[in-house]
């Protein structure tokens, strides 16, 4: 079982009388860059959420890495990067970031060098002693990439990480994902809506409505449904209602 | 047209908060009506001790409605422990009066029907001298209510302070982000406690500071038991302050609570005389920390009670604070169900 990193058994999520995720089963390879894709309000947040062990799934079952959710080991094992920044900002980026690296229980001379290895990734080094109140969109956005890969964890699980960013900057971002995957064998879970991003990823997962449409390689997707790009990939996979 | 849509918008919001509402409309009458059953409590009777009185004396004192206790062999000691508000004590040609006076507006009350009940004869014949258990003639309101100023103040401002700072934390996401680190719940709300709590601790020290020495507040007792009640007050509101955070959507919702927690705690903390109050309304009281706090302190600050005086009163405020900190604890749960 260690090459599958996230197993979904039969989860099922409804809020009040709506129903969030329909009954749904998903397994994520170890070492590999998945991408949740689907417009917004399919359920990929409440789903990562889940998977964190953030919201409990009313039905069904959640392993990451062999342990049931939730577990709080696995909370060590998880770089984590919400939809919306969650940071302190009267405090500044370095405050910020060595407040998670303290939480993780990293050591001192551990986290001087994490922390100066994620600033660093996401060019935020000579910005880290500014307010993170004085930041740009696409700042905070950084900020929260770096505060999840501060533990070297071996799963990331990153909602809509590149929201707000401007191209060089989410070029340079997937970049080091891929690098990450490649070189350091972690596995990544990002959600997203761009559907350039979608073409990165190693495996996609549609969902919408709270159920997977179609799940398989990009160039599968493609082939499967005969399209150029993957606008038209989404849009013949769920119909033409959107 | 642009002010109606404004009215219009203002209209759509309020008339979905549906709280915001039933505050605005509603909590002014509750408040009213607590305020109503508190000033109309019925004064109650005065108890006066008297030794060695004549019956003529008596019937006189029991025509202004004195409660009369007839009893030889009285001491200043049995007065303070069986709390009467005065003990009538007639030697040869005198007439010795000592005055309870744990509130100054009771203990003039005594001396004013006193000297309705003697008008006519007696007091210029005889001699009449007052003493008093607690404080002297000089004792004003402000002296006997002021522990419980300083009390409430600890309360009001660390109730906000942290209410709103977890409150932050909540709407903000940064709690959730928190919980996604192997961080433990009780390991977040010690933090609170303890990080809140040294600023409470700090805020404690300068307010009773400033109103021992420098507005010269009547202490009796020990100023370190002064501080230790007031702490325990702060920690109080400090949990009670993080958990009512989690019943509010934001800082407008968290403010609803001043009229709903923290007013009605001010009506029982003793500024109004509990004696008087009818028995369903004491009970109220008894549910209120202030309560506590307030008896702990006037014990302390006018009576000069010692710890094991006010021990009682200290154990619940420290089980008000437990209950609030463990309920926080639980309360997280929401957040991550480890």
């Amino acid at each position: 079982m260690e090459d599958i990193a996230i197993t979904l058994s039969a989860v099922e999520k409804r809020f009040k009388h709506k129903q969030v995720i329909a009954p749904l089963s998903l397994e994520v390879p170890t070492g590999q860059l998945i991408g949740l894709l689907g417009p917004s309000g399919c359920g990929k947040t409440t789903l990562i959420k889940m998977i964190m062990g953030m919201l409990k799934p009313d039905q069904g079952s959640i392993h990451v890495f062999n342990y049931t959710v939730p577990h709080k080991q696995l909370l060590m094992d998880i770089g984590y990067m919400a939809q919306s920044d969650a940071l302190y900002t009267d405090l500044t980026g370095a405050e910020n970031i060595n407040l998670f690296a303290k939480l993780y229980g990293l050591s001192k001379t551990e986290r001087i060098n994490r922390v100066q290895y994620a600033a660093n990734l996401v060019h935020l080094t000579g910005d880290l002693n500014e307010k993170v109140m004085n930041y740009s969109g696409g700042m905070k956005r950084r900020l929260s990439l770096a505060i999840a890969l501060i533990q070297n964890p071996k799963l990331l699980i990153l909602d809509e990480p590149t929201v707000g960013i401007d191209p060089v900057l989410k070029k340079e971002i997937w970049q080091e994902l891929i690098r990450l995957k490649d070189q350091e064998h972690k596995t990544i879970l990002v959600t997203t809506h761009a559907m350039d991003e979608a073409e990165r990823c190693d495996q996609l997962a549609m969902l919408r409505g709270g159920q997977i449409i179609a799940q398989g390689t990009p160039q599968e997707l493609k082939t499967c449904y005969g399209a150029k790009d993957f606008d038209e990939v989404f849009l013949k996979a769920g119909g033409d209602i959107i | 047209m642009r002010v109606v849509a404004l009215i219009t918008r203002i209209m759509q919001q309020m008339r979905r908060d549906k709280r915001t509402l039933a505050l605005l409309f509603i909590a002014p009458l509750v408040i009213l009506s607590l305020m109503y059953f508190i000033f109309n409590s019925d004064e109650s009777e005065l108890s006066l001790v008297v030794s060695n009185g004549n019956s003529q004396l008596i019937d006189k004192l029991q025509a202004v409605d004195f409660h009369v206790i007839e009893k030889e062999n009285f001491s200043k000691e049995d007065l303070m422990a069986n709390e009467y508000d005065g003990w009538l004590d007639i030697q040869q040609n005198q007439f010795e009066l000592t005055l309870l006076n744990d509130s100054p507006s009771t203990a003039k009350a005594v001396k004013m029907k006193l000297s309705q009940a003697m008008q006519p004869d007696n007091a210029t014949t005889m001699k009449f001298s007052t003493s008093y258990v607690y404080g002297d003639e000089n004792t004003a309101l402000f002296d006997t209510f002021s522990p419980m100023l300083i009390c409430f103040f600890v309360f009001f401002f660390v109730f906000l302070i942290s209410g709103i700072a977890l409150l932050k934390e909540r709407t903000s996401g940064t709690l959730e982000r928190l919980l996604a680190t192997p961080i433990k719940r009780y390991e977040i709300v010690a933090g609170y406690m303890i990080g809140y709590g040294l600023f409470a601790i700090i805020q404690t020290i300068i307010i009773v500071v400033f109103g021992i020495y420098v507005l010269d507040i009547v202490h009796v007792g020990s100023i370190w038991l002064v501080l230790l009640t007031n702490m325990l007050v702060a920690l109080v509101s400090l949990s009670l302050g993080a958990l009512l955070s989690s019943f509010a959507a934001s800082e407008f919702q968290m403010m609803q609570f001043i009229p709903l927690v923290i007013v009605p705690q001010a009506f029982f903390s003793g500024i109004f005389p509990l004696d008087n109050m009818v028995d369903w309304l004491q009970n109220i009281g008894r549910i209120m920390p202030m309560f506590y706090a307030a008896d702990a302190l006037n014990g302390v600050m006018y009576k000069g009670y010692t710890f094991s005086d006010i021990a009682t009163n200290l154990g619940i405020l420290a089980s008000f604070a437990l209950v609030f900190i463990t309920l926080n604890i639980i309360s997280l749960k929401k957040y991550r169900s480890l």
